[in-house]
C-alpha cells in the first residue's frame, strides 16, 4: 500500500466536496483523510486529500479527479518538498496524581492545554501525523475521553504558490 | 443589446442561439414555465414522448446518427429520474447530450417538496458535469457552458437542473454570455508531436500490427483519416461494437468485430499481434476478456482524448492524448515522412491472418426445429436496406447478430447501447435518428424483451410522423440470458420465457399491439415471407412499420469467449475452438 498527499484547487461550488468524495468511492480509491477550506483567492477552495492506494497507480486518481470540471489543479505534495500538519484536540482524564505527568507530556510535545476541569484537560496539538500518533500513545494510559482530529493540510516548501499559474 | 425576459424564455433563447433545432421531452409541474415559450419557438421542434426514458434515448439516437448534440427535457422528481438510464447510457458511450430538468422552487429545495428529487446528486457519477441553477441570470452562461462541455473533448451527457422560480424570474438577457462559468474545463485535443513520432517509429518496427478501432473514431468524425492511415500501412483492422461503420466492412483489411462475440480473425489477430494501434478504444472487458492474457506479446499505442482512459486497463507504450481526427492525420503524415516512399512489409502477418479469415468466416446454421434463423432475418434486412440505412439495436442476441451480419460501410449508421447495455434502447433511439436524418431509412432491430420496455414510443412515432421500421427478432425469450443458461446453467431456464412466440400465449400479440399504435404490423414466420415483409416495410412511409419475426429460440451467438476467460479460448461454435497451427 502506498500513501500520497494530494493538494487540489477547486472552484468553490455547491456539491464539489460530494463530487470529489463520490469519485473516490466509485473508483475504489481509499481516502485516509480529507481537509477542505478557503484560500488566498476568492471563489477557490483547497482540498488536501491523503489517499491510500492498493494496486492502482496514483496517476489514475489524478486523471479521474482532473475530469471533474470544478477541479482546477492537482499536485502531489512529496514528503521532502512539502510540510503537512494535522490538528488534534484531546480530552484526557486527569486527577491530582496524574495531572503533572500529563502536563509534562504536553510540554514535551509542544502541545497546549486549552481547558482544565477537576477531572480532565483538553489539549491542543499540531504536527505531522507521526507526532500526533505518538502523542496519542503517550496519553492513552491516562484515559482518552474524547479525540478529534482534522485531516492533514499540506503546503509546498519554497516560494512558489500552487494558485499562481491556474488563476492568472 | 439586452432584453428583459424570464428564465424560461432564456432557456429557449439559449437553445436557439446554440443551434438546437430538436428536443425530446415531456412536461410537468416544475418545467411548466419553460414549456410555455417553447410553444412559440419557430426554431425548435419539440417531440412529446410517452416516457422520459424515451426522450433520453431519442436524444442519444439523434446525437449518434447526426453527430450533433441531443437534447431532452423532463420535469422534476420522477420525470428527472426516468431520464437516469438514458443519461447513464450516454455517459458510458460518450454521447453528446444535454438533459434539462425542472426543479422545485429554490426555497423548497431540501424540504422533500412534491416531486422533488436531488437529480444533480443522483446523476453525479453518470454525467460529464451537472449544474443546478437557482438564479435566472445564470441561465445563458450555464446553457452555453453545458453545451460546450457536452460536445467537446470526450463527449458526454450534461444535466442542467433549473429551479422553477429561476424559470419564472425576469432578468436582462444578452447573448453571447460573458461569464466563463467553467475555468477548470480544458480538454486537450492536439497531441504532442514527439509522441506521434514515437508511435510512427513503433509502427514501422512492428511486424504484426493491428488497428484496434473504437467508438472514439466515430465520435471524432475521423473515419476518413482512419481510412488513409489504414491504406498507408495496410495493417489488419478491427472495429469494436461502438465503432462498427468507422471503416468499411467490405474492405479486406477489416477483420470484423473483436471481443466476446467477435470474429475469430479479429479476436486472434489482437491476441497474436506485436503492436496494438489503439484509436479511441478503451480496452473494455468485453473486448479484452481476461486482461492478463490479452494480447500478451503486443506493445500498445493508445490514442484517446480522455487521458484517464490511457493506462486505466492496459499499459500504453506510447500514450497519445488528443482528438482522434487530429492524431490520426498527424500520424499518417509522420509515417509518410518516415517511410520516404518505401513499402511497409507485413506480408508474413497477412499470410497468417488470411488463413484465419479463410478457415473461420462468420456464419450460422439453420435451426433443428425448422424455425426461422434470426441471423438470416437480420442479414436480409441489411442486404435489402443497404449501407446507407441506419440501424439501431436493443441489447442481447439480436444486437450481436446485427453487429455481425449487417455490413456497415459508413460511420453513424450503427447505433446501440454498448457500454451500459440498456435494453429498450432501440425504438426510441431509432426515433431520434429518424428525426435527425429524415431522408434515411431507419431500422430498429429489437428483441421481444427489449421491445416491451420502450415500445410506447411507437405512439410518438405515429403521431409525429416519424416512420421508423421495427424488426422484432421474436424468440419468445430473453435470448442472451437464455443462451448463458444453456451454456453455463445446465439448461435451467430460470425466468427467461416471455411467452410471445406463436406456440405460446402470445402476450402481448405484437401485431395487435403495433396495429393499436397506428403502425403497419406484419407477422413473419417463414423464410419465404422475409423479403416481402422487409420490402413492404421499406415502401411504407406514411406510418411506422413493425415486423414481428417469429424466430427459433435455440439460435446462439457465435463465436464466443466466455466472460472472464482468455481470448485464446475463443469458441467458433459450441464446443468448437479453432485449431491452432503448431507453434501458434
Amino acid at each position: 500500500m502506498s500513501q500520497h498527499v494530494l493538494s487540489l484547487l477547486v472552484e468553490d461550488k455547491p456539491g464539489i466536496l460530494t463530487r470529489v468524495a463520490a469519485l473516490f468511492a466509485r473508483r475504489g480509491f481509499n481516502i485516509e483523510s480529507l481537509a477542505v477550506g478557503t484560500t488566498e483567492v476568492d471563489g477557490v477552495s483547497r482540498m488536501t486529500v491523503v489517499v491510500n492506494l492498493e494496486g492502482q497507480p496514483l496517476e489514475q486518481v489524478t486523471k479521474q479527479l482532473n475530469k471533474l470540471v470544478n477541479v482546477l489543479k492537482i499536485v502531489e505534495l512529496e514528503d521532502d518538498a512539502s510540510v503537512a500538519r494535522d490538528h488534534m484536540l484531546v480530552k484526557v482524564k486527569t486527577d491530582a496524581s496524574t495531572r503533572s505527568q500529563v502536563l509534562e507530556a504536553v510540554t514535551l510535545f509542544r502541545a497546549r492545554v486549552i481547558d482544565v476541569v477537576s477531572d480532565s484537560v483538553v489539549i491542543e496539538v499540531t504536527g505531522d501525523s507521526a507526532k500526533c500518533k505518538a502523542f496519542i500513545k503517550v496519553l492513552e494510559p491516562f484515559g482518552i475521553k474524547e479525540l478529534v482530529q482534522s485531516g492533514a493540510i499540506a503546503i509546498s516548501r519554497g516560494s512558489k504558490s500552487m494558485s499562481e499559474k491556474v488563476l492568472k | 443589446m439586452t432584453e428583459t425576459i424570464t428564465g424560461a424564455q432564456a432557456i429557449i433563447r439559449s437553445l436557439e442561439q446554440l443551434g438546437v433545432d430538436t428536443v425530446f421531452g415531456l412536461p410537468g409541474g416544475a418545467i411548466l414555465p419553460t414549456y410555455d415559450p417553447l410553444m412559440d419557438s419557430s426554431k425548435i421542434r419539440h417531440i412529446l414522448v410517452r416516457h422520459e426514458q424515451g426522450a433520453g434515448h431519442a436524444a442519444e439516437g439523434y446525437a449518434a446518427a447526426s453527430g450533433k448534440l441531443g437534447v431532452c427535457i423532463a420535469t422534476s422528481g420522477p420525470g428527472a429520474t426516468n431520464l437516469v438510464t438514458a443519461i447513464a447510457d450516454a455517459h458510458m458511450d460518450s454521447v453528446p447530450m444535454l438533459a434539462i430538468t425542472g426543479q422545485v422552487n429554490s426555497h423548497a429545495i431540501g424540504t422533500d417538496a412534491f416531486q422533488e428529487a436531488d437529480i444533480v446528486g443522483i446523476t453525479m457519477p453518470i454525467t460529464k458535469h451537472s449544474f443546478l441553477v437557482t438564479n435566472a441570470e445564470d441561465i445563458p452562461a450555464v446553457m452555453a457552458s453545458a453545451v460546450e462541455i457536452a460536445t467537446t473533448g470526450r463527449p458526454g451527457p450534461v444535466l442542467v437542473d433549473v429551479a422553477k422560480d429561476a424559470q419564472n424570474a425576469k432578468f436582462e438577457f444578452s447573448w453571447p454570455p460573458v461569464v466563463e462559468v467553467t475555468p477548470g474545463y480544458k480538454p486537450v485535443t492536439d497531441p504532442h508531436g514527439k509522441q506521434v513520432q514515437a508511435a510512427a517509429e513503433l509502427i514501422l518496427q512492428s511486424k504484426k500490427p493491428i488497428l484496434y478501432v473504437g467508438g472514439g473514431v466515430i465520435r471524432a468524425g475521423a473515419h476518413k483519416e482512419l481510412h488513409k492511415l489504414a491504406k498507408l500501412i495496410g495493417a489488419p483492422l478491427t472495429t469494436t461494437l461502438m465503432a462498427r461503420g468507422a471503416f468499411p466492412d467490405s474492405d479486406p483489411q477489416h477483420l470484423g468485430m473483436p471481443g466476446m462475440h467477435g470474429t475469430v480473425p479479429a479476436v486472434t489477430g489482437l491476441q497474436k499481434a506485436d503492436l496494438l494501434i489503439t484509436l479511441g478504444a478503451r480496452f473494455d472487458d468485453r473486448v479484452t476478456g481476461d486482461v492478463k492474457t490479452f494480447a500478451k506479446g503486443a506493445k500498445v499505442i493508445h490514442v484517446d482524448i480522455d487521458p484517464a482512459e490511457i493506462g486505466k486497463i492496459r499499459h500504453a507504450d506510447v500514450p497519445i492524448v488528443g482528438d482522434a481526427k487530429v492524431v490520426i492525420a498527424m500520424l499518417t503524415q509522420e509515417l509518410e515522412k518516415q517511410l520516404k516512399g518505401k513499402k511497409y512489409d507485413i506480408s508474413e502477418w497477412w499470410k497468417y491472418i488470411d488463413g484465419l479469415k479463410e478457415r473461420y468466416p462468420l456464419g450460422y446454421s439453420d435451426l433443428e426445429d425448422g424455425k426461422l434463423a434470426p441471423q438470416y432475418v437480420i442479414e436480409r434486412i441489411g442486404q435489402l436496406s443497404g449501407p446507407e440505412a441506419i440501424y439501431a439495436a436493443g441489447v442481447g442476441q439480436h444486437q450481436m447478430w446485427s453487429a455481425q451480419f449487417i455490413n456497415y460501410e459508413n460511420p453513424n449508421t450503427w447505433l446501440n447501447s454498448g457500454g451500459a447495455g440498456t435494453m429498450g434502447y432501440a425504438v426510441p433511439a431509432a426515433m431520434g435518428a429518424k428525426v435527425a436524418m429524415p431522408d434515411k431509412l431507419v431500422w430498429a432491430i429489437d428483441g421481444d424483451g427489449c421491445f416491451q420496455m420502450t415500445n410506447q414510443e411507437l405512439a410518438t412515432c405515429t403521431i409525429n410522423q416519424i416512420p421508423i421500421k421495427v424488426a422484432i427478432i421474436n424468440n419468445s425469450s430473453l435470448g442472451m440470458v437464455r443462451q448463458w443458461q444453456t451454456l453455463f446453467y445446465n439448461q435451467r431456464y430460470s425466468n427467461t420465457d416471455l411467452h410471445t412466440g406463436t406456440d405460446t400465449a402470445m402476450v402481448p400479440d405484437f401485431v395487435k399491439l403495433s396495429d393499436a399504435y397506428g403502425c403497419l404490423a406484419i407477422r413473419v414466420e417463414k423464410v419465404e415471407e422475409v423479403d416481402a415483409a422487409i420490402k413492404l416495410a421499406m415502401e411504407t412511409n406514411d406510418r411506422p412499420v413493425v415486423i414481428d419475426f417469429i424466430v427459433g429460440r435455440d439460435a446462439m451467438v457465435w463465436p464466443m469467449v466466455p466472460a472472464g476467460v482468455s481470448n485464446d479460448a475463443v469458441q467458433y461454435a459450441r464446443d468448437a475452438a479453432p485449431i491452432w497451427d503448431g507453434e501458434e
